[in-house]
């Protein structure tokens, strides 16, 4: 017998003449407390993002390129990796075009074996998408797909992330409900409240352990 | 820098040696104190609202009952959704057949170095020591177990593996063992951490890591973490293997949303981790990341024993969040290494003993004063001193009863003590025998030794009253009847 036919045969023996329990899964408790007036929305994020140090910006449809451009030039980062395909990235290009000054942009348009070490080494900022945010917790969602993968939100230093004040969700539960999460999940789905930080020494608060040092949000109010 | 091929060191003596020497130490027990400390306030104030956080308890107690209600089923679906995503999901009895497959998993790879994230069943499974034995570097990257790693050590918490260490401490061993400057800034030694294991991630062949709840429904691994390591183990190194529990599988999605916030709050007081990573499947065809391999290891080692008994199966909806050791006191004065085992303080005394024999933990039902603070903070309400209770008395039972409950129960079983409780039962259900006693005992008490075992080492010697209660009753009585 397999491992797999011993371990469901004993727990399946062990469950003999019992039913199961039902389901009364409340989604009040999980809902109903983390509910908030549209335009609390935007207030009740910040508080909990820039809590943990995110760095949180108002903006527009029409200025955040050269928001961007500003916040990377005060940072004095000399590159930006972008997804060139995305709506997003060839507004950066656009503008970008427009401004030749501006710290250089690279593409993530290759798989990540042909230039692993430069990412690594070499990649100190990118900008992503979201695809909404979450008040309740203060979480962005990212699903990382082949336009804007897994590692562009994780591996450089400075993530910026744009998020449209629209899709400011309310909590988890609706998040999961409205968008029928449960009939399909993408490879990857992370919710993301901040910076990478750690309180593994003496419970004292670092940031900037594994994942990015620096979580930059811009919020893009008329969209 | 090769810490992993030296294995850890093993903790000797027994039990009660170990309370001894950890209570002994100051420098321990004040790490010790302060850290509970903080987490238990943190916790408390995250739960401002006693009246959700209950309500929040009683939803995931019945998340969890309702899993392991319909485990096997629940497994099954699993295992039918992931293989569908592209996971390929093995099962193991033991721990010896879980670090075969991952073995096997490597060998095929021809891989040499392995980067984990934190995970607690591949403790159970001590596959650092394992692969170190075959000359694979098995890396632990979370900040805490790397710390502990890198001074041959076992995790002493289950959320804060470096808990019992300060910050000279470490810096102390990092300017030892990695050859830096010393430094007892934090943000310093976590950038150095960085550093170290960045090169890591980068360099690693397989990723390992340990899976919070892995949902039924969809075929998802869900991973919560603050630092990212764990993202960086499932997702740089083209494989990745996880290994977890085979009580960990939800019903649903929606499911994750109370366990969730109940798992965040009670081990760290956060509304959330600052990432909670879902794992669906490796990368697609067109994606330009992610592993090209995902594994899934699902361990039974103990687990289908405790589910065989419809109270101890409780000890299944643990979610391991540790606030039952913040909030213990015995755990707080000895420290998570004098449990010698994987899971240390209240959730080790009760899951310890399936995966490893009573016989060889004999102690852990006992080191407890039941006073109950883990049952109220447990967010899926495990009765913890129930449990403890259970065991107990499992741990006494003759070792020729019948319908066995566990392995090495029994092993404090002992004839003389038996016969004394015997005695005294039969004492108690006897009113002639039980006058004779207090009619003995009243007049004997003179006779009492001033020291009586364990108990007169921080007590003074129980000396029988002149004269009974029942005695002192029924003069009451008398002169009430007289008045
Ligand atoms: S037993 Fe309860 S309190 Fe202890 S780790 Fe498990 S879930 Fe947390």
């Amino acid at each position: 017998m397999s491992a797999k036919q011993n371990i469901l045969g004993k727990l399946r023996h062990s469950l003999t003449g019992t039913t199961p329990v039902p389901d009364n899964f409340d989604e009040a408790l999980v809902t109903q407390i983390y509910t908030y007036p549209p335009e609390q929305r935007i207030a009740q994020l910040r508080k909990l993002m820039e809590a943990v140090h995110t760095e949180i910006h108002l903006t527009r449809g029409a200025e955040w390129p050269a928001l961007l451009a500003q916040l990377l030039q005060k940072r004095e980062l000399p590159s930006l990796l972008i997804a060139p395909t995305t709506e997003h990235g060839r507004r950066i290009t656009e503008h970008w075009s427009n401004h030749p000054q501006l710290p250089q942009l690279k593409a993530y348009d290759r798989p990540v074996e042909e230039w692993k070490a430069e990412l690594f080494n070499d990649t100190p900022a990118s900008l992503t998408t979201t695809l909404g945010a979450i008040a309740a917790t203060g979480s962005l969602i990212l699903w990382p797909t082949r336009e804007e993968p897994r590692l562009m939100s994780l591996v450089p230093p400075v993530h910026f992330a744009l998020l449209k004040a629209s899709e400011i969700y309310d909590n988890f539960y609706q998040v999961q409900q409205q968008f029928a999460w449960a009939q399909g999940m993408p490879t990857n789905a992370l919710l993301v409240s901040g910076p990478s930080k750690t309180a593994d020494i003496e419970q004292v608060l670092a940031y900037g352990a594994h994942g990015p040092k620096d979580l930059v949000v811009l919020i893009l109010e008329d969209q | 820098m090769n810490a992993a091929l030296i294995p850890t060191v093993e903790v000797s003596e027994d039990f009660r040696t170990r309370a001894h020497q950890a209570l002994g130490d100051a420098q321990l027990r004040n790490n010790f104190r302060n850290a509970m400390d903080s987490l238990m306030s943190k916790r408390a104030a995250s739960f401002s609202d006693a009246h959700e956080r209950e309500h929040l308890r009683a939803l995931g107690n019945a998340v969890r009952a309702r899993a392991l209600s319909k485990l096997p089923d629940l497994l099954e679906q699993l295992e039918a959704n992931l293989t569908r995503n592209g996971v390929t999901v093995h099962w193991a009895e033991t721990v010896e057949e879980a670090n075969a497959i991952v073995l096997s998993i490597i060998r095929r790879r021809e891989a040499t170095q392995v980067i984990k994230g934190k995970s607690m069943v591949s403790e159970e499974m001590e596959m650092n020591h394992v692969l170190a034995a075959q000359g694979i570097e098995c890396l632990e990257s979370d900040m805490g177990e790397f710390i502990v790693q890198l001074d041959h050590e076992k995790p002493s918490h289950i959320i804060m593996p470096a808990i019992h260490k300060n910050a000279s401490q470490v810096a102390s061993l990092f300017h030892e063992k990695l050859g830096v400057e010393y430094t007892k800034d934090v943000d310093q030694l976590i950038q150095i951490g960085r550093r170290v294991l960045r090169e890591k991630f980068f360099e690693a062949d397989i990723g390992v890591s340990g899976v919070n709840f892995a949902v039924a429904e969809t075929g998802t691994l869900l991973l919560v973490e603050n630092e990212g390591n764990g993202r960086m183990s499932t997702t740089v190194p083209p494989v990745h293997i996880a290994v977890t529990g085979i009580e960990k599988v939800v019903e649903n999605l929606r499911d994750v949303v109370p366990l969730l916030s109940l798992l965040t709050r009670s081990a760290l007081g956060q509304p959330i981790t600052t990432y909670v990573n879902m794992i669906s499947g490796p990368r697609k065809a067109d994606e330009l990341d992610g592993p090209e391999e995902v594994h899934l290891v699902l361990l039974d080692n103990g687990r289908s024993q405790a589910f065989a008994d419809s109270e101890l199966r409780q000890t299944l909806n643990c979610i391991r969040c540790g606030a039952c050791m913040n909030h213990c006191p015995v755990y707080t004065r000895i420290g998570g290494h004098t449990y010698g085992e994987v899971y240390p303080g209240p959730i080790g005394k009760i899951i310890t003993p399936h995966m490893v024999g009573l016989a060889k933990v004999p102690d852990h039902p006992s080191a407890s004063s039941l006073c109950g603070a883990c049952g109220e903070v447990c967010p899926v309400k495990i009765p913890i001193p129930a449990l403890l209770r259970r065991l107990r008395e499992e741990n006494v039972k003759a070792p020729d009863s019948p319908h066995p409950v566990m392995r090495g129960q029994g092993s404090k079983y002992s004839r003389q003590e038996r016969f004394i409780w015997n005695a005294w039962a039969k004492l108690h259900s006897s009113p002639t025998l039980y006058r004779l006693f207090t009619f003995a005992a009243t007049r004997l008490r003179a006779l009492v030794p001033n020291n009586v075992g364990p108990w007169t080492q921080n007590h003074s010697a129980p000396k029988p009253a002149a004269r009974s209660l029942h005695d002192l009753a029924r003069e009451h009585l008398a002169k009430q009847g007289a008045r």
